[in-house]
């Protein structure tokens, strides 16, 4: 497992993958920071007062996560959906699978290097843009581990259900699949906030569904909790407000966060399971 | 994994059976392959030889039927570590270099890490890579990835190796390397399966062969016994056909349009043969004599098995080809 994961990570070197995030991660992070810096300046010179630029500060960088959660949730499933797939396709599994290697290994070995790849991209790209913005605009975010954890996990969970469809479908599907499904997830978790908001159980339940289906959108959730200031969370958390897809009255609950691993675990199982009954 | 006694067979399939939906790819395979042995195995397109290769890799299982390979059942990791394997559809990381390629699978054998390097060195010399150690695998031609495949498949000193189309992409320099190096691994005791549609190469290196056809031996046997005896061939004019049992003290004869067939037929008395038939009036135009060629004898074979299968000779492809 551990060789295949070196070589998964090696993959990600050799091919650019790697320097083209790293590149584009540093790009994203010089203009966050340049933006905020403009915005904070502006924001002064009309007088706003110190927990109003608190607020826009730390909506624009709700807002810019999100952004980010789009392009990792494409980075996830575009490395994830050919990892097995096009091994299969081209005929290199041929030559791994025939070595004493258990197809569990193989999996794993891929889902852990990718992980890797995934999460250093996710995590040092967040990480970075929150002190950052923390620089130029003296807001610190309540919790700087917690959202850049959730940022990852989602990451790791749309990279896992790639996986899990690379065993069975060719790249390009497997890719679209999951990036589609990460947008019902998102819709859905929105819609069910929205149904709970104006008591319509039935969409309430569709998104509870959802976000048990794809763990994704709560997870976002718990991104979004970590970055809103105390002050906001505390008067305008009820209400409509809850139906507002960048707040969060609540980080995800412990049984929400332990249902998420769960669901990786059974992802993952899945993706075994599949590509031992597959023939190569 | 210590090696297997040497009485063991190295591979056995006993009845192997393999389905896709409604197509038989196997319908019952029995062979056996021996230590130091290089075992050609042969068949039209679809007759089952890939499906057997992934059989005994464990790429695929079988839908009846028992084998071991290394005196372990199909598929066994264990067996797997001495077991090289050249696919068909040799394609490596082409973003990897050569040696780290042959590294790679030195690593999943569980070679030590000297080991890896030493046996890489001496793998790519050995298949004509030494210069291009460093390059890229994308970079090399169709025919370079087939030498490395090679390597590859000889990483660890293997037990078993099963070579799949091993010269299918390599000029005619490279096939005489190839048949070297088949040698030279049966002489250091291991056993090489052989899968080729390269009947000459075949004829050329091996010691047994089966046929096989609609997923089953046809023929199977030392390289002698299923090639069969010598025969004559006389192209003759003005022979009486019903004094064709003239002819019997060499042989049996056969007389199909203007073509005498004497088999078994001894070498040595074709000059008398000769004599016999100009004394009966016959005009000779041609005569031909020697053993059938694998290629004949293969198509033989197959057309037989197939017009008793109720399969029209017409779809064996160009009455020639074995793969």
């Amino acid at each position: 497992m551990i060789t295949i994961a070196r070589i998964t990570i090696g993959e990600a070197a050799r091919r650019r993958v790697l320097w083209v995030l790293v590149a584009l991660a540093v790009l994203a992070v010089a203009l966050t920071a340049w933006g905020t810096d403009r915005l904070v300046s502006l924001s002064r010179d009309q007088g706003s007062s110190d927990a109003q630029i608190k607020l826009i500060v730390s909506q624009v960088l709700i807002f810019i996560a999100f952004q980010f959660t789009f392009v990792l949730a494409m980075t996830a499933a575009f490395l994830g959906a050919p990892a097995i797939a096009s091994d299969l396709e081209s005929g290199v599994a041929q030559a791994l699978l025939a070595r004493p290697l258990r197809r569990s290994s193989y999996l794993l070995g891929r889902w852990l290097g990718l992980s890797v790849v995934t999460v250093g991209y996710a995590g040092g790209s967040a990480l970075l843009a929150i002190l950052a913005v923390s620089f130029v605009s003296d807001y610190t975010p309540p919790s700087i581990l917690a959202p850049v954890g959730f940022l990852a996990l989602q990451a790791i969970v749309l990279l896992s259900l790639a996986l899990l469809l690379s065993t069975r479908l060719a790249p390009i599907a497997g890719g679209a699949v999951c990036v589609v499904a990460y947008g019902l997830a998102w819709m859905g978790g929105v819609l069910g906030d929205i149904g709970r908001t104006l008591g319509a159980s039935s969409v309430a339940t569709l998104g509870d569904l959802s976000r048990v289906l794809l763990p994704t959108d709560g997870l976002w959730r718990g991104v979004v909790y970590g970055l809103e200031p105390a002050f906001v969370i505390q008067s305008v958390g009820q209400g409509l407000a809850r139906a507002n897809p960048f707040f969060a009255a609540d980080p995800p609950s412990p049984i929400y966060l332990a249902w998420s691993v769960l669901w990786l675990a059974l992802v993952l199982g899945a993706a075994i399971t599949l590509l031992r009954r597959r023939e190569v | 994994m210590a090696d297997p006694s040497p009485d063991i067979p190295v591979i056995e399939t006993t009845d192997l059976r393999k389905r896709y939906g409604g197509v038989e790819a196997l319908a019952g395979l029995s062979m056996t392959v021996r230590a130091g042995e290089v075992f050609g195995f042969l068949g039209p397109n679809g007759a089952g030889k890939t499906t057997t290769v992934k059989l005994l890799l464990g790429l695929a299982r079988p839908t009846a039927g028992q084998g071991s390979v290394l005196g372990a059942p199909l598929g066994d990791l264990r067996a797997r570590r001495r077991v090289g394997y050249l696919p068909e559809l040799f394609r490596y990381q082409p973003w990897l270099r050569a040696r780290e390629v042959l590294e790679l699978h030195g690593e999943l054998i569980g070679l030590r890490r000297q080991q890896r390097r030493t046996n890489a060195a001496s793998l790519l010399e050995l298949v004509g890579l030494a210069d291009r150690r460093d390059d890229l695998v994308g970079r090399f031609s169709k025919g370079m990835q087939q030498r490395l495949g090679l390597g590859v498949a000889l990483m660890g000193e293997p037990r078993l190796v099963i070579l799949d189309e091993p010269t299918s992409a390599l000029d005619p320099i490279g096939r005489v390397d190839v048949r070297g190096i088949i040698r030279t691994a049966r002489d250091r005791g291991a056993a090489v399966f052989l899968n080729s549609h390269l009947l000459s190469e075949v004829e050329q290196v091996c010691d047994r062969v089966a046929i096989v056809d609609h997923g089953r031996v046809v023929a199977s046997g030392a390289l002698d016994d299923v090639l069969g005896a010598a025969e004559a061939s006389v192209r003759v004019t003005g022979l009486d056909a019903s004094r064709l049992g003239a002819f019997e003290v060499f042989g049996t004869p056969t007389l199909d349009g203007d073509r005498l067939s004497i088999r078994p037929m001894d070498p040595e008395r074709v000059p008398e043969l000769v004599d016999k038939v100009i004394a009966m009036g016959g005009r000779i135009h041609e005569v031909r004599s020697g053993r059938t060629s694998l290629e004949e004898r293969f198509v033989e074979l197959v057309s037989s098995d197939r017009s008793m299968a109720g399969t029209p000779s017409s779809a064996l492809p160009g009455n020639r080809v074995a793969s």
